[in-house]
Formats: C-alpha cells, sequence, structure tokens
C-alpha cells in the first residue's frame, strides 16, 4: 500500500509541477533569484495575462509596539498608502486607482505583510508608488488623524463583537503580560499617543533587507524583475533592528472563562500548546488536525455538527507563531446547549490522546492533504503568499516536492504518540462569550479584561 | 485607506463583485472566458470554460430555484435543502459521498442565493466523472430521514444565531431588507425567519425538491483543465440518463407602487459608532426600467466605488462629515435591486448633517451629471477589472454561473461591453434621476446604546 501512496503521490506532484503554464514551461518552477545589491526573492513566471503580483514580509509586526503605543505597527499599515515623497494622500489614492492598482498592507503578531497588484501596462507606476511608500511615507497629520480616527471607530465597532471578545479573552488568559497576549489593534489611549515620529520610527526599524521575503508571481521575467527589486527595495537599510521576543508559553491551561454578553449562542474560543513550525512533529501534527478538524467527515465535525446539530461550524487548526506553537479552534452553540457542544470536544480529545487515529483515518487525510495541495495555487495572489510563508518558514524550494513525502513518511505509530503528547484534554483553555447554562468559571473575567 | 465596513462585506456577499469582474470588459466576455454552451435532451444545460493552466477543474451544478422561491411561511426551504443534500442518496450514505471527494483530494461546498442554489467541488481533472457520479445521483435520489431532517434543522438554526442573531449589524441589515421591498420575497433573509425555520419539515422538503431538482431547470458549469467534448461525453453519461422534471413557472409577487420614504432606526450595544445607510429601489437586468443598469454601474463606480470617490473623497478627506462613505449597486437579479450608499459620521456630526451632505452629493450628480473624464475613468476601471478576473483558475465558473442564473443568455453577455462603453453623460443623469427618489427609499440608521 505504501508503495502505491508513494506512486499516487509522485502523480499529484507532477501535476502540481504543471500549475501555473502547463503550456509553457514544464514544471512548476519557482525561480530563486537575486538582484544586483543583494535583493532576494521568489519568482513563479506566468505570461498568460499581463499581471504582476508581489508579496513580501518583513519580520516584525505587531508583537514590536513599544509598551503604551500598541497599535504602532496596525497603524503604520493604514498609512502606507497615504502619500509618500512628494505624492500627497488624495493624489496617491488617485494614482492608485487610475491605474487599478491594488496596494495593501497588514500585520500579524510577527510579520508586517505588503502586497501590490497590477496590469503590466502599469507596472512601473506601480513599483514606483511601492517604493515610494516604503521609502519615504508621508505620515501627514491630516491622513494620521483621519486613518487612527477611522481605527478608533473600527475599534470601538469590534469591541463588542462577541467572537472577538471571546478570542481576546482566550489570549489574554493564556499569555498574560507577553507580547502575544496584548492587542494588536491597540486601544484607542495607545492609539492616541502614537505620532507621525513613532511612525517614521517604526518603519525605519522594521523596513529593511535582512528580515524581507519576497514572492512574486506574473508576467515579469527574471532579469527584468531583478531591476524592479532593487528600485523597489535596495535603498531600504540593509539591516533591521527587530526586537526578538521571548518565547511564549501558555501560562494558564486547563481554564475555563466567562464573558457575560445578552446574545442567544454562545461563541467559544479554545485550545492549548502545540507545535512551532520547526518542530520535526510538525508534519503529524498537521495529519492529526486534519483527522480531528479537518472538515465534513472531521471528527468534531461529526460528534458535534453531523450527528448532534450542535453548531454550523466547529474548527481546530495548528497556529505557529515565531515563538509558540498553538492547537486553537473555535465553536458556537446556542447558550442552553453549549455545554454539551463543550463535554463532546474534551471527549474527543481524551479518546484521540489515549487511542490516536485510526489506520483508514490516516490513509485518508494523508490523500485529501496530497491531493488537495495542487488546488492550493488557483490564482497569483495564493501562489505569492505561499511564496512569501515558505521563506518566513525557512523552507527551500524543494519542500514543494518533498511534502507529500513527508507527510506520507509519518507513521501511524508517531501520530500515536504524537496525539499522547498533543491532544491534552484537561489541558484545554475555553473561552465563552455569551450565557452559557451548566458551566462553571475557573478564572474570573475580570482577571482577563 | 479603505476600512472594511459590514456593508461592503454585504457587497462581497452578494454576487455584485463577480458581476463587476467579468462584465467589465471592452472585448466580449467570450474572448474572455470563451464559454462553450449545449444542452443534453433532458433540458440540461451546459457550460464548459477551458482553462490549461493548471490541472484543477471547478464542477459546479445550478439550480433556477432560490430564497425567493420558497414557499410562503416556510422562509429558509431552499436554503435548508441545500444543507440537506449532503445526507444520504439511494446510492451513497450519508457522509459518504463527501469521504470519496476529500480522498481524492478535493473540495466542496454549496450556496444559496435569492435567484439560485448552486453544489460544487474543486478537483483534478482525472476526477470529473466520480464528482459528475455523486452530483448527478443527489440531483434526484436524495433520501432523507426524519433524523436527517431534525438534526440538519438545529444546524441551520445554529448558522442564523452565527450570522444573524448574535450580530446586531446582521439583524438590523434584515430589518431594512424588509423595508425595502413591500412584497416581493427579497424581503424575507435568505436563510429564513427563525419562527419559520423551526417548522420546515420532510414533507415541504420533498415536495421543493421534486419540483425544483430537475435536468430542465439546472445548469452545470464546468470550468478548468478540460476540454468541451470530454465534458459533453462525460456529461451525457452522468447526467443523460436523467429524466426531463415537469415545467416549472417561477411566479414571484411584485411590489405595489412605492410612495413613502422609510426609516428603519435601531440601537445596538455592539456597536461603537453610529452607521447610516440608504437604499434606493433600482432596476436590475432583468427587472424595472433595466435600460438604466449599465449606467447605474458607472455611476455607482464615481459616486462610491473607490477611495477616490466622490463620497469618500468629498466627506471622509475633505470635509470630515464621515469617517467611511461608499456605494454599490449590482445589476444581476432576476428580480428589483437596490443602489446603497453607506457612511459612518466622524464623531460631534449628527446625522442631520451627514445626511444633508450626502444629498448635496446627489443634488450635484442630479444636476450637473459627471464629468467627462470621470466618466472615462470608470469605464477603465471595470474594463480593467476583466483581467483581473482570468487570473483566478476557479473564478470564471462563479461568475458566469451567477451571469446565467440571473436571467443572462450567454450570447447576450457579449454585448455588455458595448452596452457600457455607450453610456452617454446624459444617460448618467437620466439613471439617477430614476433611482434617486426618495419616496421609493429606505434610510438606516444603527447607533450604538452607550455612546462613547
Amino acid at each position: 500500500m505504501m508503495s502505491i501512496m508513494k506512486i499516487f503521490s509522485s502523480i499529484i506532484l507532477a501535476l502540481v509541477g504543471g500549475v501555473i503554464f502547463v503550456s509553457q514551461v514544464k514544471a512548476f518552477e519557482i525561480n530563486e533569484l537575486k538582484s544586483a545589491t543583494g535583493i532576494k526573492a521568489w519568482l513563479v513566471e506566468d505570461h498568460k495575462n499581463p499581471i504582476i503580483t508581489i508579496k513580501f514580509a518583513f519580520k516584525g509586526g505587531t508583537g514590536q509596539d513599544p509598551q503604551n503605543k500598541e497599535g504602532l505597527a496596525y497603524l503604520t499599515s493604514g498609512l502606507l498608502d497615504e502619500g509618500a515623497g512628494s505624492i500627497k494622500s488624495l493624489d496617491f489614492q488617485k494614482r492608485l486607482n487610475k491605474n487599478s492598482i491594488s496596494m495593501s498592507f497588514k500585520v500579524t503578531r510577527d510579520y508586517f505583510h505588503g502586497s501590490i497588484v497590477t496590469l503590466t501596462e502599469t507596472s512601473d507606476e506601480a513599483f514606483r508608488l511601492l517604493r515610494l511608500a516604503l521609502i519615504s511615507p508621508r505620515f501627514d497629520d491630516e491622513s494620521l488623524n483621519r486613518v487612527r480616527n477611522q481605527m478608533v471607530v473600527n475599534l470601538r465597532n469590534r469591541k463588542e463583537n462577541p467572537n472577538r471578545i471571546a478570542a481576546r479573552a482566550w489570549w489574554k488568559a493564556s499569555f498574560g503580560q507577553h507580547l502575544y497576549g496584548r492587542d494588536k489593534l491597540g486601544t484607542e489611549t495607545s492609539l492616541n499617543k502614537i505620532t507621525s515620529r513613532d511612525l517614521k520610527q517604526f518603519k525605519e526599524r522594521i523596513f529593511a533587507q535582512d528580515n524581507l521575503v519576497i514572492g512574486v508571481v506574473g508576467d515579469i521575467t527574471s532579469g527584468h524583475l531583478k531591476k524592479k527589486l532593487d528600485e523597489i527595495f535596495g535603498q531600504l537599510p540593509k539591516q533591521a533592528q527587530v526586537t526578538e521576543l521571548p518565547n511564549a508559553e501558555i501560562k494558564n491551561f486547563g481554564q475555563t472563562i466567562i464573558v457575560n454578553r445578552e446574545i442567544p449562542q454562545s461563541v467559544v474560543v479554545f485550545g492549548h500548546q502545540g507545535v512551532l513550525r520547526s518542530h520535526p512533529d510538525w508534519q503529524a501534527v498537521t495529519v492529526l488536525l486534519e483527522i480531528m478538524a479537518g472538515g465534513f467527515g472531521s471528527r468534531l465535525m461529526k460528534e458535534i455538527r453531523e450527528v448532534q446539530g450542535l453548531t454550523y461550524s466547529v474548527s481546530a487548526y495548528p497556529l505557529a507563531l515565531d515563538k509558540a506553537g498553538l492547537i486553537i479552534g473555535t465553536v458556537s452553540t446556542v447558550n442552553e446547549r453549549v455545554a454539551k457542544s463543550i463535554n463532546l470536544i474534551r471527549k474527543s480529545w481524551k479518546k484521540f490522546g489515549e487511542s490516536g487515529p485510526t489506520e483508514k483515518e490516516v490513509r485518508d487525510a494523508r490523500s485529501y492533504l496530497n491531493g488537495s495541495f495542487g488546488l492550493l495555487f488557483t490564482d497569483s495572489k495564493k501562489i505569492a503568499g505561499i511564496l512569501v510563508s515558505m521563506q518566513k518558514n525557512g523552507l527551500d524550494v524543494g519542500y514543494m516536492k518533498r511534502r507529500s513525502e513527508l507527510i506520507n513518511q509519518v507513521s501511524i505509530r508517531q501520530l500515536k504518540q504524537v496525539a499522547k503528547r498533543l491532544f491534552q484534554h484537561e489541558k484545554l483553555t475555553f473561552s465563552i462569550v455569551g450565557q452559557p447554562v451548566n458551566i462553571n468559571r475557573t478564572m474570573p473575567t475580570s482577571t482577563i479584561n | 485607506m479603505m476600512l472594511s465596513n459590514p456593508y461592503l462585506k454585504y457587497i462581497c456577499f452578494t454576487a455584485w463583485a463577480f458581476f463587476a469582474c467579468c462584465h467589465a470588459t471592452n472585448i466580449s466576455l467570450a474572448q474572455v472566458f470563451d464559454p462553450t454552451r449545449f444542452v443534453l435532451k433532458n433540458g440540461l444545460e451546459i457550460v464548459v470554460i477551458t482553462d490549461h493552466r493548471a490541472p484543477v477543474v471547478t464542477h459546479m451544478l445550478w439550480y433556477k430555484v432560490g430564497s425567493a422561491d420558497d414557499p410562503p411561511g416556510n422562509s429558509g426551504l431552499a436554503h435548508f435543502l441545500e444543507h440537506l443534500m449532503f445526507k444520504g442518496t439511494t446510492k451513497y450514505n450519508a457522509g459518504e459521498a463527501s469521504k470519496i471527494i476529500a480522498r481524492i483530494g478535493g473540495t466542496e461546498n454549496a450556496f444559496t442565493s435569492y435567484d439560485y442554489t448552486a453544489f460544487f467541488q474543486i478537483i483534478a481533472p482525472n476526477h470529473l466523472s466520480t464528482v459528475m457520479d455523486i452530483e448527478a445521483d443527489r440531483m434526484r435520489n436524495l433520501e432523507l430521514t426524519e433524523r436527517d431532517i431534525l438534526s440538519e434543522r438545529d444546524v441551520v438554526l445554529e448558522e442564523r444565531r452565527s450570522r444573524t442573531d448574535n450580530n446586531d449589524v446582521a439583524l438590523f441589515r434584515e430589518q431594512l431588507a424588509s423595508s425595502m421591498f413591500l412584497s416581493y420575497p427579497y424581503r424575507i433573509p435568505i436563510i429564513g425567519w427563525k419562527h419559520e425555520i423551526e417548522k420546515l419539515d420532510i414533507k415541504a422538503v420533498m415536495h421543493f425538491y421534486n419540483r425544483w431538482y430537475n435536468p430542465n431547470n439546472a445548469v452545470l458549469i464546468i470550468a478548468g483543465d478540460v476540454s468541451p467534448m470530454d465534458v459533453k461525453s462525460l456529461a451525457q453519461r452522468y447526467y443523460g440518463s436523467i429524466p426531463k422534471g415537469p415545467e416549472v413557472a417561477r411566479v414571484r409577487i411584485a411590489d405595489p407602487p412605492h410612495i413613502a420614504a422609510r426609516r428603519v432606526v435601531m440601537k445596538s450595544s455592539q456597536i461603537g459608532q453610529t452607521r447610516w445607510t440608504r437604499r434606493y429601489l433600482a432596476p436590475s437586468y432583468q427587472y424595472g426600467e433595466s435600460r438604466h443598469a449599465y449606467a447605474l454601474q458607472l455611476l455607482n463606480e464615481i459616486l462610491g466605488g473607490s477611495t477616490s470617490s466622490r463620497l469618500y473623497t468629498k466627506l471622509v478627506v475633505e470635509r470630515k462629515d464621515a469617517v467611511s462613505a461608499g456605494s454599490w449597486y449590482g445589476a444581476d437579479n432576476l428580480g428589483p435591486s437596490t443602489l446603497g450608499i453607506f457612511a459612518s459620521p466622524v464623531k460631534g456630526k449628527t446625522i442631520k448633517e451627514l445626511e444633508g451632505a450626502i444629498d448635496e452629493q446627489i443634488d450635484l450628480i442630479l444636476t450637473k451629471g459627471v464629468s467627462k473624464s470621470e466618466l472615462s475613468l470608470a469605464k477603465k476601471r471595470l474594463r480593467r477589472s476583466a483581467i483581473f478576473a482570468r487570473d483566478s483558475v476557479t473564478a470564471p465558473a462563479r461568475i458566469i454561473g451567477n451571469l446565467i442564473l440571473s436571467g443572462q443568455k450567454v450570447h447576450e453577455i457579449e454585448y455588455w461591453p458595448m452596452k457600457i462603453e455607450a453610456v452617454t453623460r446624459q444617460d448618467i443623469i437620466d439613471a439617477a434621476k430614476a433611482v434617486f427618489q426618495l419616496n421609493r427609499s429606505v434610510t438606516g440608521i444603527l447607533s450604538p446604546k452607550n455612546p462613547t
């Protein structure tokens, strides 16, 4: 069976190989390139449509926000397309819109992400605007105040969103004072303290060359891209000043937190420690979570949704941050029955930890994980995103081809061992927002607010 | 930057985004996606879009029935049936088909709109026959038990709680839609009213299923790494043997004339800043004064379609009346449509001031129209979005399906670019005059219970 699986996976690989442009290039080809000044990027060339997509990430996200200035990274991400160089905000937006250029930035706890999508005919303008946005964003008072105000309003509007409350409570309870426990959007008070000087300093610290990864897809040759990489990123400082965050261990586990809100359905976030992306068990964890919560037919979906009708959606997945590995999930059930959902999750967790997966489950999960991989590469933005995340995770281009072999190599024995270590039902922390019936809190809400 | 706004999310939710993508071109759609169309003897219409860039196929079966066809008092029935289609058939036990699809590395899902219900799988090309077998089987062979109905009805009620009942903004939007249309079934939410979902039973479901789920009431769209000839023979094999069903007429009740401006006001403890919105009754391609549909798309683009639009630049950037502002419009409905405007006032501005500023912008359009350069830029932006739409290997099936199920014929779709190009500045004024009538509008104000 194993050898058949291997043949099967190599066929899939060949298919993945042709993902972008079967007619032009024999295999899915990631071109690792380096510009004259040393800027590195991964490129997948595709000339079928006159579109170029660039995604990139600087290491250093909201975890870099100074104390009392939480939200700095987030605010910076909202201001880069608000004027740069001699081009003021309105004009900058007009140039983007006039040329149908999509420029966007977002932040996570560990990274500052950027993306630009342009037609080939407008690419020179797009790259010029991107360079300006990264090198000399204006951070004018008018833009700063307007965007800050938008973010404050956004914060106020999201403050009472049950999903957000549940997630915030979980993170805060789990990580306490570690930077991961803080709100990446900041607070009204902290946002109001941020000055254009702070924004400039952040930009100078984080936008650099040695913490940058780039993925490019589309209508551009490697020769041309190299030149453009120098133009866009060549003037950035060589070295970033990123503060290395300490490892984040979950402080509190096995807790139940309840935040009372008058809503008919309780929103639950649950989870416990997982593994880092670099951990040798990563592939095993991926297979296990696929079996446990990978959509229709998975254990949780079957138990909680299909058989009992207790929820529309239950999920759990491995989340690998730079300094913490987690298994995190969500479920939502009407207040009167949510205790049942939670008990079923605990039970499934316990059973999975004790006996691990069955052989059939493992076969099916491998088959899905390998077969569906090729379906991820269906548009330029997705492909560029994968190129960036592979580089962030320190993978080499050969990983594409090795992936299914790695998944197939995980033995059922290993899976059982990992399941035993990983799935510890008594360590799950549940954060519940709503008016859950028959559930007792173990931690007062005041400690996490 | 433009903050994500719940009203913008609403736009994504409706088919408008797809519409703009594929229609927005001055080369014909046939040249963009080059669809091949044929019809089986049992009436099943099949459209194939070939794209060999990736070894991926999207297989989508669309039924010409949506929530607006729910029988009175049984709201949510079309959507409930969509859920139940994942239960067992005479051939496969409940969950078995999903397992097969997962095992071949495929993904599957389904969605219900006002005008249609669609089921899809995304797979590698060599598995096309597997999903055709599964999809053709459940078109006529669904086998439901009382237990399926009870547990899945609970799932749908939980879905409603997640999407709507837990969320004041969604609840408010439901009330707005209900005030917008006086009789037309778009006034009822796709997922249904809670008290009606609770009573849906197996009899209603099976009656609905037998009436609407037939080959002559469906469109099969296949897009990706396939050839039309292969699709034809496979479709003949799997779908061809299903007998033609009875002809069914879709009769929908119509609104009486709208003669009063409506205002819907709600308070919420879940939001921190007041949201203002207004929807004007508008034609679609198929309904009302449809000749305005093309001009309205351009008008919407100019008025509130981007951060360089009139509403955003005037209200948000220059005058600082609003934190956010924009508009939306979609022509791809079988029934009537709406042109919507949204804005959120900055702290210290009253709703009256905000409304005044928006009315001023509308008056400007009504009296002075739009400039030549504004119009040509809007045309260019729409045209270019067609090129971006081609980037995705999986999106075209959805784009084409949405258009066909909204009443467009494949060949008709080709004329769209010319009609957009032909829109004049006078057409924009005429369309604006037809639509911007307060007595055919609903204004909604959702404000915080505890203002900060």
